[in-house]
């Protein structure tokens, strides 16, 4: 139907997330689709995220604001305290709306909204995690089209989030860490 | 498909609601607002938003609870500290060189921020010669507002956010504790005039010397966000300050060549003098 499909990455994690991630985001080249990432922290509300992994990638690094475009090569990490969500034409919205699963940012309101906007152009990834935020919002990612997947539970500090995703979404593609940063690099770009 | 659906309910119900009760949310940043307008389908137990439209638009009780789910009400006593330890810090000298003084409070929800500066301006010394201007769309938060009753289990939260704001006295001075709750004294609202103002559809009252609009221009879309930030470019004196919330920003505004950023990480902003 769409002549270019926009793509991006969606990603999710919860207790053990920056381990994991520093892990993953590394790996992506700088002209990657853009990637958006809700990590659950407590809301300090000093945004230590974009500076910590700034260094470690070839990705652009930022804190999301309010109606930035979203540009490829970027990766935008949710600002404490502030849900993370994509309008449909493309940028960057904040909401103060009341926590999801007890979160805010939450996980399934930026799968959400980014599946509205993106579609079939969408990935969505679920990592390890002691929460269940993100489970319905990856089985949105998938109906809409998007690809479904999740870090599996053995390779996860924490279980429970891989796989109350796993439960919501059976057709998820599952990998250990190791494995993730190659399959999105091989698939969505 | 279900997806286009949808949207197109929602556009009809916003609609609906403009023209029955003439609250426009049609510029409403679209992501937020239709996720609260389905848990509000959820909510009332409807199949689809147009049901939801069919019973507010025969029942005119439905618009005061729908209310709760078109707007936003979060807010702390000093909310983010560090915006009114800069405040305090940098911009009151410059407050004070002023006889007399208008400060908004655009949105100011159910009350929290402008006790937040009602009090801060009694410690600085400025409240005397202050009038304060709270505004809101929403009839029921500006009720709360007027009323300045909170939950006394908030206290502990708000009185740590006083206190990283640099506060001067002890926030338990200006409220008593009965029953679970605490209510602020009815002198803090001796300079306060609270109305009904829309952002969306109103135009400029007064001339001010400060805005203080945190956290609501983040539920507008980018045309309305510029006209938002019109009024108070207008509404400003020279020299005059706006406060945005922490993540929010006017770099995406038309209008960003008329301020200047007096504290870039607080989101203090200055209206140049040739604006």
């Amino acid at each position: 139907m769409s002549i270019s499909l926009r793509k991006a990455v969606v990603i999710g994690a919860s207790a053990g997330g920056v381990e994991a991630l520093s892990s993953l985001l590394p790996h992506l080249p700088p002209d990657y689709c853009p990637v958006l990432v809700v990590i659950h922290l407590p809301p300090t509300k000093s945004s230590v995220l974009a500076d910590l992994f700034h260094d470690k990638c070839r990705m652009r690094v930022v804190e999301a604001e309010d109606k930035a475009p979203i540009e490829a090569g970027t990766i935008y990490f949710a600002p404490p305290d502030y849900h993370l969500m994509v309008e449909t034409d493309f940028t960057v919205a904040l909401s103060n709306e009341a926590p999801v699963w007890f979160s805010r940012p939450s996980i399934d309101v930026l799968f959400e909204t980014a599946a509205d906007a993106y579609g079939a152009g969408l990935t969505g990834l679920i990592l390890t995690g002691a929460n269940e935020d993100g489970a319905a919002g990856l089985r949105r990612v998938m109906a809409q089209g998007g690809r479904g997947l999740i870090q599996s539970p053995e390779t996860a500090y924490a279980r429970l989030m891989p796989e109350t995703a796993l439960f919501l979404c059976p057709k998820a593609l599952v990998r250990p860490l190791d494995r993730l940063a190659a399959e999105l690099i091989t698939e969505a770009a | 498909m279900h997806n286009k659906i949808e949207d197109i309910e929602i556009r009809l119900f916003l609609e609906a609601i403009y023209l029955k009760y003439h609250y426009d949310f049609r510029g409403y940043a679209m992501a937020s607002i239709k996720r609260r307008l389905l848990q509000a389908r959820d909510q009332f137990g409807c199949r689809s938003i147009s049901m939801l439209q069919d019973m507010v638009l025969h029942d005119e009780d439905m618009l005061a609870a729908l209310m709760s789910y078109l707007t936003v009400q979060v807010s702390e006593l000093f909310r983010d500290p560090a915006y009114f330890r800069a405040i305090r810090e940098k911009v009151v000298p410059h407050l004070k060189t002023y006889p007399s003084l208008k400060v908004w409070i655009a949105g100011c929800s159910t009350g929290e921020e402008l006790y937040s500066f009602a009090i801060l301006f009694r410690e600085e010394g400025l409240e005397e010669r202050t009038l304060f201007y709270a505004t809101d769309i929403n009839q029921e938060s500006l009720r709360k507002a007027e009323a300045g009753v909170y939950d006394l289990d908030r206290m502990r939260l708000f009185t740590e956010n006083h206190r990283l704001s640099g506060g001067k006295t002890s926030l338990s001075d200006y409220y008593t504790a009965a029953y679970g709750a605490a209510t602020f004294d009815k002198s803090l609202r001796k300079h306060v005039v609270f109305s009904d103002h829309s952002l969306v559809t109103d135009a400029v009252f007064a001339e001010t010397q400060f805005v203080s609009c945190r956290n609501v221009l983040i539920y507008f879309n980018r045309d309305l966000q510029n006209r938002a930030v019109a009024l108070f470019a207008e509404s400003l004196s020279r020299k005059g300050f706006l406060g945005l919330g922490a993540k929010e920003t006017l770099r995406f505004t038309d209008h960003h060549d008329k301020f200047d950023e007096f504290a870039r990480e607080e989101r203090l902003y200055q209206k140049r003098e040739a604006a």
